[in-house]
């Protein structure tokens, strides 16, 4: 049985993936900001069988909290196996290129307030010797592209805290995973109105960070092709990058 | 694109269906999207004709409503919002000794549309309907209220709701009771049958011990052999017998849609043929996982593609009393002799056991289920089957309708006017206004 805490877990993935973990008796945690949605999705995680689910409603941009949170989940549930931070936000970019408030906030909640957690908790995790943190990154953050680059700098940043946080706690044991999922079917990306055959539903995203967690990978492209997807658009040489319209 | 997204089981009618999310239950009930003028609740679009499309309106997909409220393993009591798969609700409750109260042919469909259409099964002659087993539901209307409806509260609104086509307002949760099992597995016996008469025998003969029977007949069959097939009858049991029954989904799929339909005479006479000569001996039994035995089609995933991009006709009547057998006899000869029909032609008698539901389509009788592939003819030929109908006042599924006329539905439903009081003045539907000719 694995104690499991769950920033943003009003995310459909988030969501999705600790039901995998509901059904296999788990004890979860679980933090979003709306209080209403969370008592929904704790009864049915209770439904589905986890052993215990407990709740707190908070802001992740609310950085004077995020002492609190982690206290409050260690207390629940003193063993601390997995931490599966979820929460973002996709912004407009046009939006956000005429407006900087709109820009930092959204920099604030998909980067600084995922820092500003990680770093207290990197370090008790340090300390412990043990567990994962899971963190959903994205594809948009292999390469800037015109059509939505502040949402992919925000994740850019976060890949590189990653990478250097995996550096740090691989010396103790401490599995760090870098989740980045491609289009993914959701009530953040339903104002899109496309659906192709790119596109995946949040169950199988959430069946592949659990695997992942389990397998204690690195890095994880979900569904899988985006990895060679992302290869070729990384490897487009920049001169030719800046003419395309992506 | 919208179109893909949102169609009907039968693929007939083909519409550009818009549509919208409803992510939480909490939340608002969305507006029609621009240029649309009213919504309609679409669950996992497994009804075949029209009841879940909205033509020129919204539909509000519910899929993402899919939790679970509360389950007590105690009593079998599960409350979980509209968009919860039967097959989800399956996977929860089957370990814990518990199963759906009625099962339709197919576990993908969502509870709301189970609801909505008032689904019924092998068991109908002693359970009815789903929503003889429902104890409340939640519904949602366009003025923003929220009204609890039970079988005591909110009465009519609940009777309207059950079986409404989802025109009341959208069902944001729904609270069911279960039946106890003792596990997965049922006990199953094939009766190899030679004729209708021996079909209303076996069934009088069954029906009190078997909680489940059903037959499928032959439709190419004549003369003397009209109504051949097999009966089916099957109890839960607890045996522990090993049966695989790892939940695999569909197992094959159809990959694309041919060009054409693949059920043309040809191909109809030689499978009913084969499937009615497959079974040796006069009777067969065997210990079943409920999986194939309630929802074979389940594992061929698609299936609906082989008719062909003009798609198919559902027709699934009920036919009471003496009356009706008379009549049924007629209907399969028309069938027999057009070679027209289906692989699964399905014949059941319907129990006495009422639905509280006020447009509920089951009654007593014998009813008769099949599909046909879209043609020119079929038109025509379904408003002969609706005549015979008609005459002996049975009724037509709405589920499984996208042809019925006005006048057929208004004589099927006399309750309809009654209904149409409580339907939510934003909400619509292409069969609603179809069947009202427009009138309300």
């Amino acid at each position: 049985m694995s104690q499991v805490l769950v920033i943003g877990a009003g995310s459909a993935i988030a969501e999705a993936t600790a039901r995998i973990y509901a059904g296999r008796g788990d004890r979860l945690f679980l933090v979003a900001r709306d209080a209403v949605r969370l008592d929904i999705v704790a009864d049915d995680l209770r439904v589905r069988g986890a052993e215990q689910v407990d709740v707190l409603v908070a802001d992740l941009t609310d950085h004077d909290r995020h002492a609190e949170i982690i206290a409050a989940a260690m207390d629940a549930m003193p063993e601390l196996d997995i931490v599966l931070v979820a929460h973002g936000i996709l912004p407009d970019q046009e939006n956000c290129q005429q407006n900087v408030e709109d820009t930092l906030y959204s920099i604030d909640v998909n980067f600084l307030s995922v820092v500003a957690l990680l770093t207290p908790l990197a370090n008790q995790l340090e300390e412990r010797a043990k567990g994962t943190v899971a963190v959903i990154s994205s594809v948009a953050g292999d390469r800037g592209r015109q059509s939505n680059y502040v949402y992919g700098s925000a994740k850019s940043g976060l890949d590189a805290f990653l990478q250097g946080m995996r550096n740090r706690l691989s010396k103790s044991a401490v599995h760090v995973l870098t989740i980045k999922p491609g289009f993914v079917d959701t009530p953040m990306t339903a104002h899109i109105p496309e659906r192709g055959i790119l596109w995946a539903q949040p169950e199988d995203v959430a069946a592949g960070i659990v695997k992942a967690i389990d397998k204690r990978r690195n890095v994880v492209y979900l569904p899988g092709f985006w990895a060679l997807i992302m290869l070729i658009v990384r490897s487009i040489p920049e001169t030719i990058f800046k003419k395309l319209s992506l | 694109m919208a179109d893909t997204l949102y169609t009907s089981w039968g693929r007939f009618p083909q519409i550009a269906q818009q549509g919208l999310r409803l992510a939480w239950r909490g939340d608002e009930l969305p507006e029609p999207l621009e240029g649309t003028s009213s919504l309609l609740p679409y669950g996992n679009g497994r009804s075949y004709g029209d009841v879940c499309l909205n033509r020129g309106g919204t539909v509000i997909d519910t899929r993402s409503l899919n939790r679970f409220v509360s389950f007590d393993a105690e009593t079998g009591v599960l409350r979980c919002e509209s968009g919860v798969l039967l097959s989800q609700i399956l996977e929860l409750c089957v370990p814990k000794g518990w199963f759906l109260p009625v099962s339709p042919g197919t576990r993908y469909v969502t509870i709301g549309g189970a609801l909505a259409n008032d689904v019924h099964g092998k068991n109908h002659h002693k359970a009815g309907t789903l929503g003889c087993h429902v104890r409340a539901l939640e519904l949602l209307r366009s003025d923003g209220s929220r009204q609890l409806c039970t079988p005591d509260e909110n009465a009519d609104l609940f009777a309207a709701t059950i079986g409404g086509l989802g025109l009341t307002g959208l069902v944001t949760w729904v609270e069911i009771a279960l039946r106890k099992i003792d596990g997965p597995l049922l006990r199953e016996e094939s009766i190899k049958f030679a004729n209708l008469q021996e079909f209303f025998r076996l069934s009088e003969l069954s029906d009190a011990d078997y909680e489940y029977t059903v037959a499928w007949i032959d439709c190419i069959a004549k003369g003397a052999s009209l109504g051949r097939g097999l009966f089916a009858r099957a109890n839960h049991t607890d045996s522990k017998s090993q049966v695989v029954d790892v939940d695999r989904g569909a197992r094959v799929s159809v990959p694309f849609q041919p060009p054409f339909s693949l059920i043309n005479r040809l191909s109809l006479k030689s499978f009913n043929a084969f499937w009615y000569m497959r079974q040796r001996q006069k009777q067969h039994t065997r210990t079943i996982h409920h999986r194939p035995f309630f929802y074979p089609l389940d594992t061929i995933g698609d299936w609906n593609h082989i008719y062909g991009p003009r798609g198919m006709l559902q027709y699934q009547c009920v036919l009471p009393g003496e009356d009706g057998r008379a009549v049924l006899r007629n209907m399969l000869s028309d069938i027999a002799s057009k070679g027209s029909g289906s692989f699964l032609v399905v014949l059941k008698i319907f129990g006495d056991r009422e639905s509280p539901g006020m447009l509920s389509f089951p009654r007593p009788g014998v009813t008769l289920a099949l599909d046909f592939p879209n043609t020119p003819d079929v038109f025509r030929q379904l408003d002969r089957l609706d005549a015979m109908t008609r005459e002996v006042g049975g009724a037509v599924y709405p589920a499984k309708d996208a042809r019925m006329s006005a006048e057929s539905f208004q004589s099927y439903f006399p309750r309809w006017k009654e209904f149409a009081g409580f339907v939510d003045p934003a909400f619509s539907s292409s069969f609603w206004r179809r069947v009202t000719g427009d009138k309300l």
